[in-house]
């Protein structure tokens, strides 16, 4: 006797076997329409293989399997394929589904059926292939596809094939009675698949003890073999795949895993008897027996059908009378699902139809509240607790389920099958098992997109990483450059000067630099200061980064807006630095590259001065002269075109472009002077005073910028005063030392004397003149060395503006307002002439006048506040 | 032709709670009669007015919350907790103690907790707890048993029960002390000579007078209960289990200071309503079977600790409710070990 492991829980319902069982198999007429839904079993739906309008025969294929988990389907009988439309299905939810339908002609004729009388010699995958084209699918309720459980995977070894002939539904017979009518089949059914599997240790048939003449039928069939037929004690839902295994073997299949992980293949008996007729004579899976039962019908009994005959063709066969039906359900009470329409067919998988009267299965009572007895948990075969899972199931709480363990209920139904209450339990777990699935759809989901984005994000900060990684390189490199440069500057100027006068020719350098320097903020330092704020920025943001990490969601969002902010910073601060560097760079460049055109006048004084210690003494004095043309150039194109805009900058530029044409006389006078054996320390000095010039010149311009045009004549005086006095104490020392400069000295004093008063000249001019510059602006530009109106009046003004200098306050503004009452008449007159001759300039003298008048009475009104 | 739709099962087990209550009020009837036989009329009529107090309470509240009444009504669960209070008051106290208790059993902690199925606690044993915090004195005075009665004097009868209930206008001297009673007050004799001494006990056999055979018809009602698979085995074996147990240990050879016999413990107070009855109430108790068993020896102890060391002579009110307290907790950790899997989980696991 073998050994019976018992399982936990199970119910014992109404068995009402014996109703179905009264009469042998029946056979039913062929319907005028067989449909075929496309997927009738687990796994991907097959592909039809045949059009509409095409005659097909019985047997003949007409989906074939798509992918591994999939079964073909075959035609029961000969007919036209009519549609491939959708139809409802025969399953739980009642949706409708792609279906191929087949008008029946009668003939009934079917396609040949290879047989194979010696199967048992063919290798493993011939008969899987057979037995897979034959469309076989398990055919107890699940309709797992038969040939992929017969091909397990290489690591599981099969010890134990389970034919399972247990049934514990109540009402279903089919198993039964083919387990009594075709006993030697399935005993060479059960040989060939045991065969397939590789010949088990164990194969074993279970059947519960409520079938004594199948167990008898069986038990007989099975003697000269080595196949154990074991009877156990009849308990729902011991036919269960989980719970016939641990009731045969003792053994669980761990959650999540199927019987084959632990060397177990479990198959229904009518599957084992198609998978012998599949393979002994061809034949495809096309029909099978299936109960038709329940007090809503005349006649009770098992019968042979077609696969694809409608349940309401059925159903008509069996006298059933609609009204008397409390409902219809496909399967058996415990498990099986209601119909709410009769067109559906019968499939692969369909073993009963249950028609059952009102009184037989009433309408179920209304729930009542849980009241946690635990007949549930008593009764549940997978030793769960039904009234905790209901209870959270009702919460929504879906960790909780899950550590109930909620996966690992069979919705066999025993618990609400015991429930006092009344509480459809399953139906509760379903839903929720069904919400869980979708949860975890849709969390598998976020799940990619979510590292998808990441990758991106670590992609973008690695490109990101690996740019600012070279930049600090290139910034390294360019540190570097200028060290060396810097460095070979000093020495290369160092041994490149002249034997006679090196420190002079250094001098002029580093006053060069100095003054350049001077000028603009020392670039070291900028820079310096700029590298700082860089480390600063790059210090707070690896520190916000690093809160950021460790901070709580609710704090995220504000630091994350403070690490843009310091990030912004950072770029800013690193632009500045990479915008600075540049010119950093410029600085020692200005040696090999000595005509940069440089808008920074630190580089350009340098790059000039360091050109001019090059050359020799005339060729600097023609190069400062070219250089001073093109200056002048420049400066007269301004100031013509401040003249056009009628610019309060028009006198400045005007006192620039004249010093720049004495400057030019000068330069070409001591070219003259100079000759070809002029000695170089002039030359050198005149150099000195030629770069500090241009440096003041350029100082002076961009102060002038921001100054009135009196203040910038007043300004130019007093710095020609400072040259003046600063020449003459160079004279003086000249003169005193004895050198042999003194004469070349000399001639630049006189010449400076000679300017400042030419200068004075000029001032005193100025004022006076002013309003005579618009007229002139054509004859300045064209005849530039010849002095006009315009320059003497600019003259004039300087020099009154000289006299003004040594004045008191008063004196001057006096002085201020005689001269403007001076200038008020003479622009009166101008004005009344321009109206008499209807000059075009009219507009302008008016303003001019308009102007004199203002500045008249400003005069007066400070000259009566000094008062 | 369109059918009924719903899902599986379709078919279900005949009975429904209500039919669970009835066979729960059915197995309180060799208790009732215990009682009712050794102490007079007192419990019927207390049991009698806690049912109609509780229907009334029950009714109203559910008009209250737009239930439907008669549907609830119909699970008897109201009347249980009636009758289970009824029989836990001492016969012939105030009938508002009656009405006061089971008031607040109904409204306090059954529906405003949620009703049927949502009480934390169990509805009785609160309303008996309010009940003997509030009124000390009419809690403690229990009934005398036919047995000790002085000669002359007969147990109340219909009338005079009636008049005592509602008036307070009974004879005087009907009330004596209970085993527990006596056995809390003594410190100074063996047990042996206090067994001799005390009528109660020395017109017994085990435990006191009229106690032992009230609780043996709890007893009974209990095995009946378990017959016919109304609840399981697990609290109430392992709720006298742990009383056994332990009143074995501190048994202490009968001295003084002995915490008394495992008879007396068994069979007296409310240990055997306690642990059929009370312990037993799904609602509030563990659920796995793990879980229970925890849950009625906790109870046990629970009750023994109070019984000896506490300041009540009696505490399964007190043992019961304050595990139910724990019962959640408990059932956190007490999940069976389900199909597949090695070993039980705890219900705080997330998965993965």
């Amino acid at each position: 006797m073998t050994k019976i492991w018992s399982i936990p829980g199970g119910i014992h319902p109404e068995e009402n076997k014996s109703q179905s069982l009264q009469l042998p198999i029946g056979d039913i007429a062929l319907p005028e329409e067989l449909i075929y839904p496309l997927n009738q079993h687990i796994g991907v739906p097959a592909t039809p293989i045949v059009e509409v309008g095409q005659r097909v025969l019985g047997g003949e294929k007409i989906a074939e399997a798509k992918g591994i988990v999939s079964a073909p389907i075959h035609a029961a009988s000969s007919g036209t394929v009519t549609a491939i439309e959708d139809r409802t299905l025969p399953h739980p939810s009642g949706l409708s589904g792609p279906c191929i339908v087949i008008a029946v002609d009668g003939k009934d004729e079917f396609v040949e059926f290879a047989g194979c009388e010696d199967y048992l010699s063919l290798d493993h995958d011939t008969l899987v292939q057979k037995i897979r084209n034959a469309g076989l699918a398990g055919m107890g309720g699940a309709g797992f596809p038969t040939a992929v459980k017969l091909n397990p995977r290489a690591n599981q070894t099969i010890y134990t094939l389970i034919l399972n002939g247990t049934e514990c539904e109540p009402y279903i017979t089919a198993d039964d009675i083919l387990m009594q009518t075709r006993a030697e089949d399935l005993i060479k059914g059960t040989q060939l698949l045991a065969r397939i599997l590789g010949n088990p240790q164990r194969v074993v048939i279970g059947i519960e003890d409520n079938k004594p003449q199948a167990i008898e039928a069986v038990g007989m069939a099975a003697k000269d073999s080595n196949i154990e037929v074991v009877s156990f004690p009849t308990k729902y839902p011991s036919g269960g795949e989980k719970q016939l295994i641990q009731i045969l073997t003792g053994k669980e299949v761990p959650s999540g895993k199927i019987p084959a992980d632990i060397g177990i293949v479990v198959q229904n008996v009518g599957t084992a008897v198609a998978a012998y007729e599949a393979v002994r004579f061809g034949k495809p899976l096309i029909e099978r027996i299936t109960t038709v039962v329940g007090e809503a019908l005349d006649t009770q009994r098992n019968i042979r059908v077609r696969l694809g005959t409608p349940i309401q063709h059925v159903l008509a066969e069996h006298g059933f009378v609609a009204k008397q039906a409390s409902r219809l359900i496909v399967g058996g009470p415990m498990m099986g699902y209601a119909l709410e329409q009769d067109d559906v067919p019968v499939i692969k998988t369909t073993n009963c139809i249950l028609a059952p009267s009102k009184k037989e299965l009433p309408p179920p009572r209304p729930a009542q509240a849980c009241i946690r007895c635990g007949m549930c948990a008593e009764a549940c075969p997978a030793s769960l607790l039904p009234q905790q899972m209901y209870w959270y199931a009702m919460a929504e709480d879906y960790d909780k389920l899950e550590a109930h363990n909620i996966r690992d209920c069979i919705e066999c139904g025993a618990c609400s099958f015991v429930c006092p209450s009344n509480i459809p339990l399953v139906q509760y777990y379903r839903a929720a098992k069904g919400t869980m699935r979708q949860m975890a759809i849709d969390k598998e989901k976020s799940d990619r997109s979510r590292q998808r984005f990441e990758f991106r994000q670590a992609r973008i900060a690695k490109a990101e990483a690996e740019k600012e990684a070279k930049r600090l390189a290139r910034k390294k490199a360019a540190e570097e450059a200028k060290k060396k440069l810097e460095a070979d500057k000093a020495s290369g100027t160092q041994n490149a000067a002249p034997a006679s006068n090196p420190a002079a020719k250094n001098d002029v350098v580093a006053a060069a630099i100095a003054s350049a320097k001077a000028s603009q903020a020392t670039p070291e330092e900028q820079k310096a200061r700029l590298e700082r704020s860089l480390t600063s920025a790059e210090g707070r943001l690896d520190k916000l980064q690093q809160r950021h990490a460790e901070a709580t969601a609710e704090m995220k969002e504000k630091l994350a807006a403070q690490i843009k902010q310091a990030e912004l910073k950072l770029q800013d601060a690193r632009k500045k630095l990479a915008d600075f560097s540049p010119t950093d760079q410029a600085t020692p460049g200005a040696v090999a590259v000595p005509a940069s055109d440089s808008d920074d006048p630190v580089s350009a004084a340098i790059a000039r001065a360091q050109a001019k210690m090059t050359m020799a003494p005339d060729e600097k004095l023609r190069a400062n002269i070219e250089s001073l043309h093109k200056r002048l150039q420049k400066a007269e194109e301004k100031l013509a075109a401040a003249k056009a805009d009628n610019a309060d900058t028009v006198d400045a530029l005007q006192a620039g472009v004249d010093k720049l044409k004495a400057k030019i006389a000068d330069n070409e006078k001591e070219l003259v002077e100079l000759g070809p054996v002029a000695a170089p320390q002039p030359a050198a000095a005149e150099q000195d005073a030629a770069s500090a010039a241009i440096e003041r010149a350029k100082a002076k311009a961009a102060a002038q910028a921001s100054m009135s045009p009196e203040d910038k004549l007043r300004d130019q005086l007093q710095s020609m005063s400072g040259r003046l006095e600063k020449a003459h104490a160079k004279l003086e020392q000249a003169k005193t030392e004895g050198a042999d400069t003194v004469d070349a000295l000399q001639t630049g004093y006189d010449k400076m004397l000679a300017k400042q008063g030419k200068l004075r000249d000029e001032l005193r001019a100025l004022n006076p003149a002013a309003p005579e510059l618009a007229d002139s602006t054509l004859a300045t530009a064209a005849a530039p060395t010849e002095p006009d109106a315009a320059t003497a009046a600019i003259e004039k003004a300087k020099a009154k503006a000289a006299a003004q200098a040594s004045m008191s306050p008063e004196e001057k503004l006096r002085d201020q307002i005689e001269s403007l009452e001076k200038r008020l008449d003479k622009a009166r007159q101008r004005l009344a002439k321009a109206e008499a001759d209807n000059d075009e300039n009219i507009d302008a003298f008016r303003a001019g006048v308009e102007k004199n008048e203002a500045k008249l009475q400003q005069a007066k009104a400070d000259l009566e506040n000094a008062e | 032709m369109a059918f009924m739709k719903m899902t599986s099962p379709h078919t279900t087990r005949a009975g429904d709670t209500g039919d669970v209550m009835k066979q729960v009020i059915l197995a309180c009837a060799p208790g009732l009669v215990a009682l009712s036989y050794f102490f007079g009329p007192g419990s019927l009529i207390n049991v009698i007015i806690a049912c109609i107090t509780a229907v009334t309470c029950e009714a109203a509240v559910l008009k209250l919350r737009n239930r439907p009444i008669g549907f609830y009504l119909n699970d008897y669960s109201a009347v249980v907790t009636g009758v289970l209070l009824g029989l836990a008051l001492p016969p012939y106290c105030p009938w508002w103690i009656v009405v006061v208790g089971t008031a607040a059993a109904i409204i306090l902690a059954k529906h405003l907790y949620g009703g049927m199925g949502y009480n934390p606690f169990n509805p009785a044993m609160v309303g008996y707890v309010i009940l003997l915090i509030s009124f000390p004195v009419e809690m403690t005075q229990w009934a005398a048993p036919r047995t000790i009665l002085a000669d002359g004097q007969s147990l109340l009868g219909p009338i005079q029960s009636l008049q005592q209930v509602f008036f307070g206008t009974g004879p005087d001297g009907y009330t004596g002390a209970t085993p527990l009673d006596v056995f809390k007050h003594n410190s100074s004799q063996l047990v042996e000579h206090l067994y001799a001494q005390e009528p109660i006990f020395s017109a017994g056999r085990w435990a006191g007078s009229g106690w032992e055979w009230v609780n043996i018809g709890f007893l009974l009602g209990g095995a009946y209960l378990l017959y016919k698979r109304i609840f399981t085995w697990h609290t109430p074996v392992s709720m006298l289990a742990a009383i056994f147990i332990l009143s074995v240990v501190f048994y202490d050879g009968g001295s003084s200071h002995s915490g008394g016999s495992p008879y007396l413990h068994l069979l007296s107070g409310a240990t055997m309503l306690g642990a059929f009855f009370i312990a037993t109430d799904p609602v509030s108790s563990a659920v796995s079977t793990t879980g229970r068993l925890i849950y009625g020896a906790g109870i046990g102890i629970l009750v023994y600790v109070i019984r000896v060391w506490g300041n009540y002579p009696d505490a399964v009110a007190f043992a019961v409710l304050l595990m139910n307290f724990a019962a959640p907790f408990i059932d956190y950790y007490t999940l069976p070990r389900t199909y597949g899997h090695e070993k039980a989980r705890r219900a705080t696991e997330k998965d993965d």
